[in-house]
């Protein structure tokens, strides 16, 4: 990787507006993402926050009841609002993405083999027996076993994680610089969500893949990504490297994600629950979203937007106002001087 | 004397594989020899993957399939699947509260109506007033506001209706709930509301229950014991903290090892194991883990291991024989 060369995909200010008939409601308020060759994101959020959204607007997949604004760059050049022909030549050979559902994105009345090989006779032009070499080369990859058999079976011959490994062979048919994964194990068991985890791992270190990881299960996240982002009601609340995301959360809500989620070691303790709900898209509170659900929500809250700032350590933000008087935050170890009282988040 | 006690139950289904003119017959063994007490007031967790026979036994355990061999009992009479009086009796002190709030619920009935329903069955002779009157009492303790009493399922968000089918649980005040994954619908942020809340009500209300779910996580969190399910039989069953701190079976190791937790991150071993689990149609012979397990040994292709205890545990593994069959186990 050269210092000139340009980050492999870099969103800015991306923004999402749906058509309700009478007017736009926005879901999207301007997220920026930058992603490295090799790289790997994690996106944590619950539903609605816009998660998916995001990736699918920067590949143009929202459809015509979408407005998209901003910039998403591939390599530096402009691909937000392209022609769906140019978009084409992208999709699946530059960047490819595979969902939660493996045996609902895959065809249920053709074969295995026929659909790895329509994604390699599209992305890599290979037909006939290169195209029915290289199919068992890639499912073979993925860990199926007996890969050249599996060519000729249909998808509900199979099980829920094999048909993921099916999909994640047909995203690597195209040999794409930049995987998205969209809640990849999010329905499967947990010894075949490990087995799955792994294998993205492991593909991303050995292609120099770039890999978008969009869950809503915290420990994946931490499990798989080297950087996080959490997002809240369609705009990202706090990023940061995974180590220090998860040792010192600064935001609120980041926070309060951690202390709802039961754990499986240390001693057991009441969960704290975050009150209320996910507002809707289209009835937003003003100022900062979280603040109605937020235990350190003043009147500034209400008035103005937080954006991303500087959160005590290098590439770490985090958007709210109130940083400092958290516990945990710079002001706090300044004041109780005299006091070593420790304060444990 | 425990509240609900459960013998060797099995639940068999004769299927059909393709093949041949008519299908080969074949049988897939959902349950298939599982047996643990609950003592009254007491959480027993189950956990396993998907296809490992937890909601199949939660049903047997109702009575609302027949079982195919084995007994359950409840408060010393045995469940039956005859939907008789007798039944239905024993019906209104278990509840079962369902994975799907939206699929459990009525959408063309208010939300008060369907809360009110097990009281108008099995208490008719409550009046309207007085049953609307405990319908709010019940709203009120399961955090919905008087005022959704009239809303439809549709205007409520998940984690509400989620409330509301527990209400419609509550709403006879039950002996004996059966939780068949029931957060795991929700964001975690109203997981927890939940959890917290199923928690309370336990304490008021001092309810036995059968708590199901994939999750690991949250069983820890709600349950006294667990029990950890493979291919229809329970593989280890024990305190929750022994059996996922210190796991006996290579199974519930593998499984407690794939658990992603932020606090784990970086520093745990996983232990990936090979291959799917097999299907309930070809079980394999012997151990039913065996073709999996990184510790198989030849025994374990032909004997079909037993539960036995270990302290305040049980285990069915070759790799753990009982303590009293000479081999005095470290533990």
């Amino acid at each position: 990787m050269s210092v000139v060369s340009e980050p492999l995909l870099t969103i800015k200010n991306l923004t999402v507006e749906f058509d309700q008939g009478a007017h736009f409601v926005r879901a999207l308020h301007g997220v920026d993402f930058v992603i490295e060759r090799g790289q790997s994101i994690g996106i944590v959020g619950e539903s609605g926050c816009g998660k998916s959204i995001t990736w699918l607007a920067a590949l143009g997949l929202l459809g015509s009841k979408a407005r998209t604004g901003g910039s998403v760059r591939l390599d530096g050049q402009e691909i937000l609002n392209c022609s769906d022909r140019a978009l084409a030549h992208l999709r699946g050979s530059r960047i490819a993405m595979i969902f939660q559902d493996p045996a609902s994105s895959l065809n249920p009345v053709h074969r295995i083999g026929r659909q790895i090989g329509e994604a390699l006779r599209l992305h890599r032009g290979l037909t006939g027996a290169a195209a029915k070499a290289e199919a068992t080369r890639l499912l073979d990859r993925v860990g199926m076993s007996n890969p050249a058999q599996r060519l000729n079976e249909y998808p509900h011959e199979l099980s829920g994680g094999m048909n993921q490994r099916v999909m994640i062979a047909m995203a690597l048919a195209g040999e794409p610089d930049l995987l998205i994964a969209d809640e990849p194990t999010t329905a499967l068991d947990a010894t075949i969500q490990a087995q799955i985890l792994e294998l993205l791992n492991n593909l991303r270190r050995e292609n120099d893949m770039g890999l978008v990881l969009i869950s809503h299960d915290l420990g994946v996240v931490a499990d798989m990504a080297e950087r996080v982002a959490v997002m809240y009601c369609g705009r990202v609340v706090e990023e940061s490297q995974v180590d220090r995301l998860f040792d010192a959360p600064r935001h609120p809500y980041t926070r309060g994600l951690m202390a709802a989620l039961p754990d499986i070691d240390g001693p057991k303790r009441r969960l704290k629950a975050i009150p209320g709900m996910v507002p809707p898209p289209r009835n937003l509170p003003t100022g900062c979203t979280f603040a109605p659900r937020c235990d350190h929500a003043t009147e500034a809250c209400a008035s103005r937007v937080p954006g991303l700032r500087p959160a005590g350590a290098p590439r770490h933000r985090a958007a709210c106002f109130h940083l400092e008087d958290l516990p945990g935050g710079s002001r706090q170890p300044a004041s109780p001087a005299q006091q070593p009282v420790q304060e444990t988040v | 004397m425990p509240l609900v006690s459960v013998r060797d139950l099995k639940r068999h289904y004769d299927i059909r594989l393709t093949g041949g003119l008519f299908g080969r017959r074949a049988k897939l063994k959902a349950v298939d020899g599982v047996s643990f007490d609950l003592k009254m007031g007491e959480t027993l967790g189950l956990v396993g993957e998907s296809g490992c026979g937890k909601s199949t036994t939660a049903k047997l355990v109702l009575g609302l399939i027949p079982a195919t061999s084995g007994t359950v009992s409840f408060d010393g009479s045995a469940v039956t699947a005859a939907h008789d009086a007798q039944w239905r009796h024993m019906r209104r002190r278990m509840q079962m509260i369902y994975q799907d709030p939206l699929g459990a619920l009525d959408r063309r009935l208010p939300v008060s109506a369907q809360i009110g329903e097990p009281i108008a069955v099995h208490e008719p002779h409550v009046p309207a007033d007085e049953r609307e009157a405990r319908v709010g009492e019940i709203m009120t303790s399961v955090g919905l506001r008087a005022d959704q009493a009239a809303s439809y399922p549709h205007e409520l968000s998940g984690g509400q209706r989620q409330r509301v089918v527990i209400a419609r649980a509550l709403a006879l005040q039950p002996d004996f709930i059966v939780c068949d994954e029931p957060v795991s619908a929700l964001d975690v942020s109203i997981q927890a509301q939940v959890l917290n809340l199923l928690e309370d009500l336990k304490e008021r209300n001092g309810f036995t229950s059968l708590f199901i779910s994939h999750d690991l996580k949250v069983v820890r969190q709600m349950s006294d014991r667990v029990a950890v399910m493979y291919l229809g039989m329970i593989v280890e069953e024990g305190p929750p903290e022994d059996v996922f701190h210190a796991p006996m079976h290579p199974y519930t190791q593998a499984l407690v090892s794939a658990i992603p937790t932020p606090s784990r991150r970086g520093k745990r071993e996983r232990i990936v194991l090979e291959g799917d689990p097999p299907n309930p149609v070809n079980k394999p012979s012997g151990c039913p883990f065996h073709p999996r397990c990184p510790s198989a040994m030849s025994e374990c292709r032909e004997f079909q291991p037993m539960l036995a205890s270990h302290g305040s545990r049980k285990v069915a593994c070759h790799l753990r024989p009982a303590p009293s069959a000479g081999l005095i186990a470290a533990e």
